[in-house]
C-alpha cells in the first residue's frame, strides 16, 4: 500500500511546522499525524513514515505518538467512528449503558467494525465533559452531549 | 558547589548534580535500572527511590537535582519500603525464566531481586506477554522481559544518532519495537545490549552458547580500527566467546562498534589456517612447521640470492602488532635490503620522508570531545570509525560545528555546520577554496596554489569556524589518504591548518598504522612499486592484497607472478597466489602492542591459546630470522621485541616521532576529468580478515552484496534511469553489478565499494568507470 501526503496535507503541516521554532519540526508531529489521518482515513505505516519523513523526524518517533493516542487509528476503520466514553463520570451517569445500546443497535463490539464498513465503535477516554455524561465523539470531531437512547437512535440515523 | 549528607556523609558537589551524581561520588549504590551516566534521565523506573528530608515522600535520586543542605537517606525504612514496592510492580510481568534466560547472572533486575524482592509473587493474575521482535542478526529479543527502561532508545537517540528503537503504544500495552519492518542497523548497536539491565535484548551470535559466570574475562585491545578500544574478551575452553567493552573514558568510553564486538565469531570460524601449508605441484599439503619454516626460509634464501634482496618483499596489514613488524622489518632488513609496508590501499607516496614524523591524530582522542570546530576531510566516518563518529556527535551536540568535505553525502547523524560532497577529483578545488577562503578572512594573500580558486559559502562558512577562537581542528580520512593526489591534498590541508591556526591530523587506517611507520615497517618500495615492478618473493603478515590493495587486480598479477608468496594468516587465504601458508595467531592468541592513531601504546597478552597449530607471529618471525641466520632475531619474550621496537617507550610514543607538517610538498591541482569518476569505500565489516570472516556481520545490511551506487541525476544523464543490472568497466577488468540509486553520491561519480571479489577486478579504488545496462 502506498501512501503520500497530497498537496492541502503538505501545506497544513507546514502550517503546524511554522507555529514552532526552526529546527523544533517534531513539535509539529501531533498536527502532521492528525492531517495525515483526515487525508487516509486511518494512519496506516505508510502514512506514519510519509508524515515522518515530511517533518524529517526518524518514522519511530512519529510511530511512538500515533500509537500513544487514541484518536489516532492505526487500524482501518469505517466511515463514522462512534467513539463512547466509559470513564468513571460517564459510566456513573450511563456511559456504560449508552456503550452496551450502540453495541446491541450495531451488532458489534469495541474495536470492531459494522460489515457494511458503515460504523466504528471504540470505548473512548474522558473527553472533557463529564457534566455532559454520557459523552460520545463522532470521528474524533464531533462531541455529542446526554447521549440517552433516542438521541443515540437519532444520531445512527442522520450517520446512516 | 552545594553541600549534601548522603547518609550520614557530607560532601560538597557543583550546581547542577544530580542525588545520583552525588551517591556516586561517594561510592554509594543506590539500585537503579533506568539511569545510566551517559545518558539522558528519563526517570521512569523509579527503582532509585530515596528518601530526602522533608520531602512528603520519596523521590528518585536520578533526577533529584541537589540542593543546598540537603539530607538524603537511601536506605532508610522509607526508601527501602519504596524500592520493594518498586520491584514488586517490576516483577509483575516479568517471567520467572532466569534458567533459560541469557542474562542469568549478569542482570540487574535479578541481581537486585535478590536484594529487594519478596520471596514470593502476590501477583495471581496472567503476566502480560509481548511477542518478539526481529531486530536483525545481531540482537536477540525476549520482550516479554522488558521493564521499559527505555534505555536502548535513549542510546539511539543520543549516542548512535538515530532512534531505531521506540516504545509504541501506552501503559500496559508498551512494547520495545522498531518502525513496521526495520532492523536496527546503527553500527554502535551492539551498545544496547550491554544497556538493557534486563534479558530483553542479548547478543544473537552468544546466544545460549555459555553462562556469565564461566567464562574468565580478559583485557585485550581491538584490532580493528585505529581508535584502540579497550576490549574485555570473554573465554571458555580457550575459545572466544563474547567481547565486551572495557571502560577506558579518554578511548572508547564505555562504548564499542559492532566490528568490535562480533567479529570474534571469525576466530572460531571454518575458514581457519591450523596448520602450516605447502603448494607443491599445484597441490595444498599439510606440514609440520618444521618442514614449512624450512621451506620459507630457503625459499626466501633462493630469492635473495637469485634476484638480490631488492626483490623480496613484506606486505602486513596495519593491524598487524608493534612486534611483528618489527621483526618484520629486522628480517628485511637482514636480507640486504627487501621491503616492508603496511599501506596496502594508499596509491600517491609523495608524503615519504617529508613528513616531520608519523602521520597521527595531531591531538588526543579525549580533546575530540573539547574541539570547537572541525573539519573532515573524506571520510566515511560512521563507517571507518564509529566511536570517532560517536565522540563528534557527542561534540556536536554541545556546540562544536563539525562540518565535512567529502565524497559522500552519507547521513553522519550529527549536526552538521556545513558539508560540501564532491567528486574525488575535486577534492583539491575544494580545499583550495577553503584556503582562499582563509586567506581572504584572515586577510593575506592565499598561496599560489589556491589564489585562483572559486570560493563557495560553504568554504566561507568552513573556514570561518576554523579561525574562530577555540580549539579546531582538520582531520584527513581515509578517502584522503588513498587519494590518487594524497600528497598534494595534504599539502592544502595543511596550507588550511597554517591559515586558520587549527590543529591537521589523520584519521589512521589500522589499529597500528602509528606503530608501523614507528618501527620502521614502511621502508624499501612501497606497495606499489612492489607491484608494479619485478617482486620474486613476498611475505603476506595478515594481509589480504587481494581486496586491500589500492588495486588489487595488479597485486593479485604481481604476486602470480613472484617465485614465492609465503602467506602468515590466521586464515586459508591466497590459496591461488601463495605456495607457503604459515597459520599465525590473530589479536587474540598472541601478545602484542597496537600504538593508536593518538600515539597511545597499549600492550595486550593472548587471551586463549592458539588454535590448532597456530604460532604467535612474532616467534614465526623470529624462528625465521634465525633459520636465515640473520642477526637481531635473539628475544625471549614479546615484550623484549616491543622495548626495542619502540626504544622502551611506554604508555604514550614520544611527542617528537609524531608529525603531520610535510616540507617541500607541491599543493594538488585539480584535474578535470572526463566520465564517471569511482567512488569508493572499504564498507565497515569489509575492512579487515577477520570482520569479513564474521558470519552474523556478514548479514547486516551494511554487509550487503555491493552494487553501483548512482545520484538520480547522474543515472538519468547516463541513461540509466531504468536499468536495474549494470556492466562496470575500468580499464583493469569489469563487473557485474545491481544499480542503486543514491543521492548521496556526488554528481558523475558512480560508488562502487571495494573489499568484495565481487569489485575488485575494476583495479584502482579511483579513476573512471563506464557504466552501462544489462
Amino acid at each position: 500500500m502506498t501512501f503520500s501526503l497530497n498537496e492541502a496535507s503538505r501545506a497544513a503541516i507546514d502550517r503546524e511546522v511554522a507555529k514552532y521554532p526552526e529546527g523544533q519540526a517534531i513539535s509539529a508531529v501531533m498536527a502532521g499525524l492528525r492531517i495525515a489521518q483526515e487525508q487516509n482515513g486511518w494512519l496506516t505505516p505508510e502514512a506514519i513514515e510519509a508524515v515522518a519523513t515530511h517533518l524529517n523526524i526518524p518514522p519511530m518517533a512519529a510511530m511512538e505518538v500515533a500509537t500513544f493516542y487514541n484518536m489516532y487509528d492505526v487500524k482501518p476503520v469505517g466511515r463514522w467512528k462512534i467513539t463512547v466514553c466509559t470513564n468513571l463520570p460517564c459510566a456513573l451517569s450511563g456511559g456504560e449503558q449508552a456503550a452496551e445500546y450502540v453495541k446491541e443497535k450495531l451488532g458489534i463490539g469495541f474495536n470492531e467494525t459494522t460489515a457494511d464498513g458503515r460504523f466504528t465503535l471504540k470505548e473512548g477516554e474522558c473527553m472533557g465533559v463529564c457534566g455532559d455524561a454520557p459523552a460520545i465523539i463522532v470521528n474524533n470531531t464531533r462531541l455529542c452531549s446526554w447521549m440517552s437512547r433516542e438521541k443515540i437512535d437519532a444520531l445512527l440515523d442522520e450517520l446512516k | 558547589m552545594l553541600e549534601i549528607e548522603i547518609d550520614g556523609q557530607k560532601l560538597e558537589v557543583p550546581d547542577g548534580s544530580t542525588v545520583m551524581d552525588a551517591a556516586n561520588r561517594l561510592g554509594l549504590h543506590i539500585p537503579h535500572f533506568c539511569y545510566h551516566k551517559k545518558l539522558s534521565i528519563a526517570a521512569n523506573c523509579r527503582m532509585c527511590l530515596v528518601q530526602v528530608e522533608r520531602a512528603p515522600k520519596p523521590l528518585p535520586a536520578c533526577a533529584t537535582p541537589v540542593t543546598n543542605g540537603m539530607k538524603v537517606q537511601t536506605h532508610s525504612e522509607q526508601a527501602v519500603t519504596a524500592q520493594k514496592g518498586v520491584m514488586e510492580f517490576l516483577l509483575i510481568n516479568h517471567p520467572l525464566d532466569c534458567p533459560i534466560c541469557d542474562q542469568g547472572g549478569e542482570c540487574q533486575l535479578q541481581d537486585l531481586a535478590v536484594g529487594y524482592g519478596a520471596s514470593s509473587s502476590r501477583y495471581q493474575e496472567e503476566k502480560r506477554v509481548v511477542m518478539n521482535k526481529n531486530l536483525g542478526p545481531l540482537i536477540s529479543t525476549d520482550m516479554t522481559r522488558c521493564i521499559h527502561c527505555t534505555r536502548c532508545v535513549r542510546f539511539g537517540q543520543e549516542i548512535a544518532g538515530v532512534m531505531e528503537l521506540g516504545m509504541a503504544n501506552r501503559g500496559e500495552h508498551s512494547e520495545i519495537m522498531t518502525f513496521v519492518g526495520h532492523t536496527v542497523d546503527s553500527e554502535l548497536s551492539g551498545n544496547m545490549i550491554d544497556l538493557c539491565p534486563v534479558g530483553a535484548l542479548t547478543s544473537k551470535p552468544f546466544r545460549y552458547s555459555a553462562r556469565t559466570w564461566e567464562l574468565s574475562r580478559r583485557k585485550t585491545v581491538s584490532p580493528h580500527d585505529s581508535l584502540g578500544s579497550n576490549l574485555i574478551v570473554q573465554v571458555k575452553h580457550d575459545e572466544v566467546k563474547r567481547v565486551l567493552p572495557l571502560e577506558n573514558e579518554d578511548v572508547n568510553e564505555c562504548w564499542i562498534s559492532d566490528r568490535d564486538r562480533f567479529s570474534y565469531e571469525a576466530l572460531n570460524g571454518e575458514e581457519r589456517l591450523t596448520k602450516p601449508m605447502i603448494k607443491q605441484n599445484g597441490q595444498w599439503l599439510e606440514v609440520d612447521w618444521q618442514t614449512a619454516l624450512e621451506y620459507a626460509a630457503s625459499s626466501l634464501r633462493r630469492v635473495t640470492d637469485e634476484h638480490g634482496a631488492g626483490k623480496v618483499g613484506m606486505l602486513a596489514a596495519p593491524y598487524a602488532t608493534v612486534e611483528e613488524l618489527y621483526l618484520g622489518a629486522q628480517l628485511m632488513r637482514g636480507l640486504g635490503g627487501g621491503s616492508i609496508d603496511t599501506r596496502l590501499r594508499q596509491s600517491d607516496f609523495g608524503l615519504d620522508g617529508k613528513l616531520s614524523g608519523t602521520p597521527w591524530l595531531g591531538m588526543k582522542i579525549a580533546d575530540v570531545s573539547k574541539l570547537n570546530a572541525a573539519l573532515v576531510v573524506g571520510s566515511f566516518l560512521r563507517k571507518d570509525h564509529p566511536l570517532l563518529a560517536q565522540r563528534l556527535r557527542q561534540a556536536a551536540r554541545r556546540g562544536t560545528r563539525v562540518s565535512a568535505l567529502g565524497v559522500s553525502g552519507e547521513d553522519w547523524l550529527m549536526t552538521t555546520h556545513a558539508r560540501v560532497t564532491v567528486a574525488p577529483s575535486q577534492l583539491a578545488a575544494e580545499l583550495a577554496g577553503l584556503v582562499k577562503a582563509a586567506a581572504d578572512i584572515r586577510g593575506v594573500a592565499a598561496p599560489a596554489a589556491a589564489a585562483s580558486a572559486s570560493v563557495s559559502d560553504a568554504a566561507r562558512r568552513i573556514a570561518q569556524s576554523l579561525i574562530d577562537d577555540g580549539a579546531r581542528a582538520i582531520f584527513l580520512g581515509a578517502v584522503v589518504q588513498q587519494h590518487a593526489q594524497a600528497a598534494g591534498l595534504h599539502a592544502l590541508a595543511q596550507e588550511l591548518a597554517r591559515l586558520t591556526g587549527a590543529t591537521l591530523g589523520y584519521l589512521g587506517e589500522g589499529a597500528n598504522s602509528v606503530g608501523a611507520a614507528v618501527v620502521g615497517a614502511q621502508t624499501g618500495l612501497n606497495p606499489q612499486q612492489m607491484f608494479a615492478g619485478d617482486l620474486r618473493a613476498c611475505v603476506l603478515l595478515h594481509a589480504e592484497p587481494e581486496l586491500d590493495a589500492a588495486n588489487p587486480a595488479a597485486a593479485v598479477e604481481a604476486l602470480k607472478r613472484a617465485d614465492t608468496v609465503i602467506v602468515m594468516s590466521p586464515f586459508k587465504t591466497g590459496l591461488d597466489y601463495a605456495d607457503c601458508l604459515l597459520p599465525v595467531s590473530p589479536f587474540t592468541e598472541t601478545s602484542g602492542t597496537f600504538v593508536s592513531i593518538e600515539g597511545r601504546i597499549q600492550s595486550f597478552h593472548a587471551v586463549v591459546r592458539p588454535k590448532g597449530e597456530t604460532r604467535p607471529a612474532w616467534k614465526v618471525l623470529r624462528v625465521l630470522g634465525s633459520m636465515l641466520e640473520l642477526g637481531g632475531f635473539r628475544f625471549d619474550s614479546s615484550e623484549q621485541v616491543r622495548d626495542e621496537a619502540l626504544s622502551g617507550a611506554t604508555g604514550w610514543l614520544p611527542e617528537y616521532k609524531l608529525g603531520n607538517t610535510a616540507s617541500d610538498v607541491a599543493c594538488a591541482t585539480p584535474a578535470a576529468v572526463e566520465g564517471l569518476q569511482r567512488v569508493a569505500d572499504f564498507p565497515i565489516y569489509r575492512n579487515d580478515a577477520l570482520a569479513r570472516r564474521a558470519p552474523a556481520l556478514a548479514a547486516t545490511r551494511d554487509s550487503a552484496v555491493p552494487s553501483a551506487r548512482i545520484s538520480t541525476g547522474t543515472a538519468q544523464a547516463a541513461g540509466l534511469a531504468t536499468a536495474k543490472r549494470v556492466r562496470v568497466r575500468s580499464a583493469a577488468g569489469a563487473c557485474e553489478l545491481d544499480l542503486t540509486l543514491d543521492d548521496t553520491v556526488p554528481a558523475s561519480c558512480v560508488r562502487v565499494s571495494a573489499g568484495w571479489p565481487q569489485t575488485a577486478p575494476l583495479g584502482a579504488l579511483s579513476g573512471t568507470l563506464n557504466v552501462e545496462a544489462v
